[in-house]
């Protein structure tokens, strides 16, 4: 078991006194993060990462991914105490979590939301560990036409899998590579999409980007309702999580079932969100009297959490055995990496164990920490949404333009980060995706290289891409995956339907 | 947070606003517009073959092609709405109201930074916001304004050292 032992030297590394204290900062600001309107995990990880820069890889990276586990445990707060949810992936626990705090359970509602997050974050850790090395070893015999067929076939899961209507998920995906593309061609040096303009040479930062479709998007989303926050008071005491904890042991099927369409949906790119909302779907649609959902049933809070959680975990694992992530914020996270100096991909694995194990390990710790902290801390936390929106509201401008400004020293970004603000408040609103976009602004380039990279090889032959089993197994994947509503629809067709 | 189609669909009977159909025709156009640039920039900087493989715009020019393909049947979608749909709102004109009354003086703001620098701009947005939406009354309001910018200041000036726009206050202050 050569993983246990890697997975103990990461433990080493994690829990070095700096990593530690590190890690308590991350949980606490992701919370924050999950807890206020407007700042999520992809944008406040987007802020904080410049900050980054001078601190040991591992270290900034232990921060960040912990922002990310506290941003998980922040959503579902708002979402039972105040009917808000804090993140996307907490929509589907406001159904049973708000009714329950209505009924005064909000301690229950609050202990189950956390422990089954924690239990669906666990069990997608445990997955990564044995997984992860595994798909890396496997993926050090790609060259460049299988590292394309995995970017195309992730790619294709959003617009196989999207909800909406999936020409909005491929325009907003092109829009994103379209963006990326601006500024130097990292091959020949060419200038792209500048049109004279010395700012655009430098191109146009994700970071920018995702502050202002996640954050400034999401302030003028909430300001449309004219916020106030009515909420139910948050009160955890210790009888109350050991009276839940006994009774959530017998919803264990439950866990495991959500846990396991957590995992697969953060694996494909599909992502936290629609993983608790299926997840949710699948235990209502399961149990023995669906009409009881949506009145305070703890099921309805445990199964969105254990998924939303898995899912957000699991989306970690492509971004470090492939360098293809599986959602926004995972996106900004290997963003990182690249600023870090060092190169996603499955080489990470070989070349870089210290950092692998030392973050796979801090996702063991992170999330103890993150429970501990949560657990003692819910009153003080929902204490901030008591703070009038005037105030939460301009600060986080504020920190939105000093995050968009830090990327490149830049005020020009800032002025970019204004305009996708627009940009993202009215294609939410339209119900384009976000996500494809971000992913495909983060993979624009080593998408470019690694077509390009093939194409050189086959000279100009798009052959190459079906040219051996391997990258024509991924490539077909893909193409079913693309084509998956189509198919669905099809088969639907062609079935006789009942009279 | 967000404002769902049900709610929408409801209000369009006693409210006005632009519509979701006219909202989303304008966006399918604009992207298909941002595609067409691609396209033609592609072209200018060469979207075939050289001797050293595809060149600089080969890769860009077909996301551009899909991007204008994407978005012509996005377009065509919004067109075929009729009926009760056709009157779903974007938003209603008060709620663009709202919006705007939070957009504009952010953009204010945004436009100021180069001149007065981040820390007293923000100090000034905090307290407009505080004093136009949060009913605070101005002596409450400016120092809040000027905590919280000075916060900001100790925290990445000082403790992270990261050179945010300074203006003439911070020059005058030796900083």
């Amino acid at each position: 078991m050569e993983e246990i032992n890697l997975l103990m030297q990461g433990f080493g590394v994690a829990l070095q006194p700096e990593n530690l204290i590190l890690m308590v900062v991350g949980i606490v600001l992701g919370v924050l993060i999950g807890v206020l309107p407007g700042l999520g995990g992809a944008n406040g990880i987007a802020i904080l990462l410049p900050l980054t820069f001078a601190m040991p890889p591992v270290s900034a990276i232990i921060m960040l991914s912990c922002i990310y586990w506290g941003a998980l445990f922040g959503g579902a707060i708002t979402s039972i105490l105040f009917n808000i949810p804090g993140e996307p992936w907490s929509v589907a626990t406001t159904f049973d979590g708000y009714p329950m705090a209505q009924q005064g359970r909000a301690g229950e509602a609050l202990t189950a939301a956390f422990t089954s997050s924690f239990v669906g974050a666990l069990i997608a850790v445990v997955m990564i560990t044995f997984v992860a090395p595994m798909v890396a070893q496997f993926a050090l015999k790609f060259g460049p036409p299988e590292f394309f067929a995995v970017m195309f076939l992730s790619f294709a899961c959003f617009i196989g899998l999207s909800k909406g209507a999936p020409f909005k998920a491929i325009a907003a995906m092109m829009f994103g590579f379209i963006l990326a593309g601006v500024g130097m061609d990292g091959v020949t040096g060419q200038l792209r999409m500048t049109f004279g303009s010395m700012e655009l040479m430098r191109g146009i930062d994700f970071l920018v980007v995702v502050i202002g479709l996640f954050g400034l998007s999401e302030i003028f989303q909430s300001i449309e309702d004219g916020l106030s926050f009515k909420g139910a008071k948050a009160k955890i005491n210790l009888r109350t999580v050991i009276d839940t904890w006994k009774i959530l042991p017998r919803h264990w099927a439950l866990a495991l079932r959500s846990s396991a369409i957590g995992c697969w949906m953060g694996i494909t790119p599909a992502g936290a969100t629609p993983a608790s909302f299926m997840s949710y779907g699948v235990a209502r649609s399961m149990s023995k009297d669906p009409t009881s959902f949506g009145k305070g049933r703890i099921e309805g809070v445990i199964a969105p959490e254990t998924a939303a959680h898995a899912a957000g975990t699991s989306a970690l694992l492509p971004m470090l055995a492939l360098g293809v992530p599986g959602s926004p914020t995972a996106a900004v996270l290997l963003g990182g990496l690249i600023m870090w100096g060092l190169q996603p991909g499955p080489m990470l694995f070989v070349e870089q164990k210290d950092f692998v194990w030392g973050l796979i390990a801090s996702m063991y710790l992170g999330n103890i920490v993150g429970l501990i902290i949560v657990l003692a801390a819910v009153p003080w936390f929902a204490a901030i949404l008591r703070v009038p929106f005037s105030i939460i509201a301009a600060v986080i401008l504020m920190v939105c333009a000093i995050g968009a400004y830090t990327v490149n020293s830049a005020e020009f970004d800032v002025v970019l980060m204004l305009i996708f603000g627009v940009i993202g408040y009215v294609m939410k609103k339209l119900d384009y995706p976000l996500a494809p976009l971000i992913l495909a602004l983060v993979l624009g380039d080593r998408t470019e290289e690694s077509f390009r990279q093939a194409l050189l090889i086959s000279e100009g032959s798009l052959a190459v891409f079906f040219s051996n089993w391997l990258v024509g197994g991924i490539m077909v994947a893909g193409l079913t995956m693309l084509f998956y509503p189509a198919i669905i629809k099809l088969m639907g067709a062609m079935k006789p339907r009942p009279a | 947070m967000s404002v769902t189609t049900n709610e929408t669909l409801t209000e369009a009977t006693t409210k006005h606003g632009p519509s979701v159909k006219g909202m989303e025709i304008a966006t399918a156009v604009a992207l298909m517009a941002a595609g067409g640039i691609a396209v033609m920039d592609s072209l200018r900087v060469g979207a075939g073959w050289s001797s050293d493989g595809p060149q600089s715009g080969y890769f860009p020019f077909w996301l551009g092609v899909l991007l204008m393909a994407a978005s012509l049947v996005n377009l065509a979608s919004a067109l075929r709405v009729r009926g009760k749909a056709a009157g779903a709102l974007f938003a209603t004109w008060p709620q663009l109201r709202l919006v705007a009354s939070v957009f504009v003086p952010t953009a204010i703001y945004v436009a100021v930074i180069p001149f007065i620098g981040i820390y007293v701009s923000s100090a000034v947005l905090i307290a407009f916001f505080m004093i136009r939406f949060g009913e605070f009354r101005s002596v409450v309001s400016l120092p809040s304004g000027a905590l919280a910018a000075g916060i900001a200041f100790a925290v990445f000036e000082l403790w992270f050292l990261v050179a945010l726009p300074k203006g003439p206050l911070e020059t005058y202050l030796g900083y």
